[in-house]
């Protein structure tokens, strides 16, 4: 497969990781951001093939995993409502609210679709003038286009039965977040490519100047993922801090700046609760004043949610890097992939998936 | 509906219309629409003597080198698929597949058939000749015959247009042990051929994924390779067909009801480039995507060579290729090595497969 074998070249990573032993004269703590990169990291044991010296820490980069409950909640309820067509990423299905999750909701009758594309959930909204349609709009910069773009034509055909159920969150204020925290750990930043493809890289040498810690912008295959990892670990053996780009082929300084403007067309910077992290201020991405009329929060007054958290998760640490999936008790006994207690066990981009997937043996 | 159906002759009823392009629920009804269905539909298509005997079950003859020895293979399986015709296949093919395989992996020769049909009000007689025209040439091609049968109709809205069951009926040949349970350590893992093309097949027919692939099914009828391997390798102690949950889900079970371990090495597992792709766009792992016409060989190694000389002659194993071994310890998991020399798990598959977000 041209594009993606070159990036899994057997003989190259070998070399790459000789360049990293040769490079690292002491330990070091990276934190990749996004949960693709967690996956791709387990999947391939690079992890394994790493030097001791070399900790990788996983972010909170995963869309499905920081989602606030409170939200999923009232997805929930929404869903279940009769005159509702609920869409919906495949990922979400699964991720327990505090009662139930999508999947149960179907079972007992809610019209729940997945889709591919929110996209396409227009023009269900087009094919169902009876129902609202409502798309589940969570992710980070790298999902928010596509959505913008969904808003921006329910609007054109003047559709008056679509709407979003919107969460967005945004990768710096996150990165201010860890890196202003007290117990931090971090050292140095694998930036997620993907994000970047969209918001370029012009929002972290600010950051990296703040906090003093090296940024790569860093992609998802073995070799990007080495590559990254090997930039960052010279500026730090080097003592410097910059921003640099191990994604080249994907990522521009400006990024895609049609995707840029569709976004704020659409969306506005506000607060935004992580689920199992807290509030951090202006971190995500809300609904304009203007496009109020496609916010299904407020065209469907949900009220009396009482979250419940399982008392066991420890995902809000496993999300700061400030623990590894498997120092939870109940990783792998009473949270697995079939009973999740938390969303990062169910999402393919959350870091207990992917621990519990590819290395359990070490748990 | 033509004028000769309905001759209105003083007052008398409308002669019943036995002339339909859709299935009606009278069609189950078990009166004179569901005794012209099956003979013009059904009978003629599955033509065999027990079936034509018309009884309430079918007599059947042992095979002449049974003797009375050996043991009977004996299973079923319930086949839904959307849509029912796919780019390789289609819902009859299927059905016919599926029994013969299942009775295949306990080393069986395949017998006898049956076949239950459930029909959805409305459903197009033309689309029932299809699939009924397809599972004929699917026995034929497996050397199996169809001897009995049976046929229901739900009303509209409470089934997805055509259900099959299929139950199935083999021969195991005295002498011959095969089973998920006879893994042993320093046994070989073979594989018949590329992974993930059904699964991959199936879900791009659907068109949700706006996905435009040439991925065929792999659909077939294993039993004539299954013999191939056998005579090629006597000794061989696992056959098993990877059909939903894919390789990974069959090998972890395998892994649990021999009590062994399995390790595959990543770059030995064939995958065609269309699928790879596919699964690749769509975060999917071919690893865990169904196949239909692919059997898991776990032998000695001594037979090893053979058995996998025999698949590659064969015209459904040509791509056949040495994935694996078993081993001792870490009793019910399956490893894999990857092309870099780290080592992972490669566990059951949790719940459906949903694509991912970004």
């Amino acid at each position: 497969m041209r594009f993606t074998d070159e990036f899994r070249d057997a003989s190259m990573v070998k070399t790459v990781l000789e360049e990293i032993r040769r490079t690292v004269t002491r330990p070091w703590v990276l934190m990749e951001i996004c949960g693709g990169q967690t996956h791709a990291i387990m999947r391939y044991g690079l992890d394994q093939l790493l030097p001791p010296e070399v900790e990788l820490v996983h972010g909170p980069g995963c869309p499905v995993c920081v989602t606030p409950l409170e939200l999923i909640d009232k997805a929930l309820a929404i869903a279940a409502r009769p005159d509702v067509i609920f869409t919906s990423f495949g990922d979400m299905l699964r991720v327990p609210g505090s009662q139930a999750d999508l999947f149960s909701i179907r079972a007992r009758g809610g019209q729940v679709r997945v889709v591919y594309s929110p996209l396409d959930a227009v023009r269900i909204a087009q094919e169902n003038p009876d129902h609202q349609v409502v798309f589940f709009a969570i992710g980070f910069e790298t999902t928010a286009p596509a959505n913008a773009a969904s808003v921006i034509q329910a609007k054109a055909l003047g559709l008056k039965n679509y709407s979003i159920l919107a969460s967005h969150v945004c990768v710096p204020p996150a990165m201010h977040a860890i890196l202003g925290s007290p117990a931090n750990r971090i050292q140095g930043f694998l930036a997620a490519g993907h994000v970047c493809s969209v918001m370029g890289t012009w929002e972290y040498p600010p950051i990296a100047a703040q906090y003093q810690v090296p940024i790569v912008v860093t992609g998802f295959e073995p070799l990007d993922l080495l590559n990254g990892i090997l930039m960052t670990l010279r500026q730090l053996e080097a003592g410097k801090a910059g921003v640099e780009n191990a994604y080249p082929r994907v990522v521009t300084e400006r990024g895609n700046v049609a995707a840029q403007k569709m976004i704020l067309q659409v969306f506005e910077p506000c607060d935004r609760q992580w689920r199992g992290i807290g509030l951090i201020p202006m971190s995500g991405l809300g609904l304009r004043a203007e496009m109020e009329e496609f916010d299904a929060e407020k065209r469907f007054s949900v009220s009396g949610i009482q979250t419940r958290e399982s008392e066991l998760c420890i995902a809000g640490q496993v999300l700061q890097g400030l623990k590894k999936p498997h120092h939870c008790p109940a990783f792998g006994r009473q949270c697995t992939p079939e009973t999740p207690l938390g969303a990062p066990m169910v999402s393919s981009e959350g870091a207990c998936s992917a621990y519990f997937r590819y290395h359990r043996e070490e748990a | 509906m033509t004028s000769e159906n309905v001759t209105m002759q003083g007052p008398v009823c409308p002669l019943p219309i036995s002339h339909y392009d859709h299935i009606m629920l009278g069609h189950g009804s078990g009166g004179k629409m569901t005794h012209d269905l099956v003979k013009r539909l059904f009978a003629s298509a599955f033509n065999n003597e027990a079936l034509a005997a018309g009884d309430d079950s079918a007599s059947l003859p042992l095979p002449a080198a049974a003797q009375l020895e050996g043991r009977l293979s004996f299973t079923t399986d319930s086949h839904i698929v959307s849509p029912l015709f796919f780019p390789g296949g289609d819902i009859g093919r299927l059905a016919v597949c599926g029994t013969v395989n299942d009775l295949c992996m306990l080393g069986a020769e395949p017998l006898y058939l049956t076949a239950g049909f459930i029909l959805e009000e409305g459903l197009s007689i033309e689309i029932l000749q299809r699939v009924v025209r397809a599972m004929q040439a699917a026995a034929i091609e497996a050397g199996v015959q169809i001897v009995a049968g049976d046929t229901k109709v739900v009303e509209k809205g409470k089934a997805d247009g055509l259900f099959i069951n299929t139950a199935g009926l083999g021969w195991i040949p005295a002498g011959r042990h095969i089973s998920g349970s006879l893994a042993r350590p320093g046994d070989v893992v073979l594989i018949s051929g590329s992974l993930g093309d059904h699964g991959m097949a199936v879900l791009t027919a659907r068109g949700e994924l706006g996905l435009e692939t040439g991925i065929q099914s792999d659909v077939a009828p294993l039993n004539s390779l299954i013999a191939a391997v056998l005579k090629a390798a006597p000794n061989t102690h696992v056959l098993r067909d990877p059909t939903r949950g894919g390789l990974g889900t069959t090998l972890n079970e395998i892994a649990a009801q021999s009590k062994i371990s399995i390790w595959l090495d990543e770059t030995a597992i064939p995958v065609s480039p269309a699928v790879r792709s596919a699964c690749e766009m769509l975060g999917f792992d071919p690893l865990y995507v169904a196949n239909e016409g692919k059997v898991i060989v776990i032998l000695p190694a001594a037979e090893a060579q053979a058995g996998l000389a025999a698949m590659k002659q064969h015209p459904l194993g040509q791509s056949a290729a040495k994935i694996g071994e078993i081993k001792e310890g870490s009793a019910g998991r399956v490893q894999l090595r990857t092309a870099f020399g780290s080592t992972r798990i490669l566990d059951m598959l949790a719940g459906e497969m949903l694509p991912r977000i970004c």
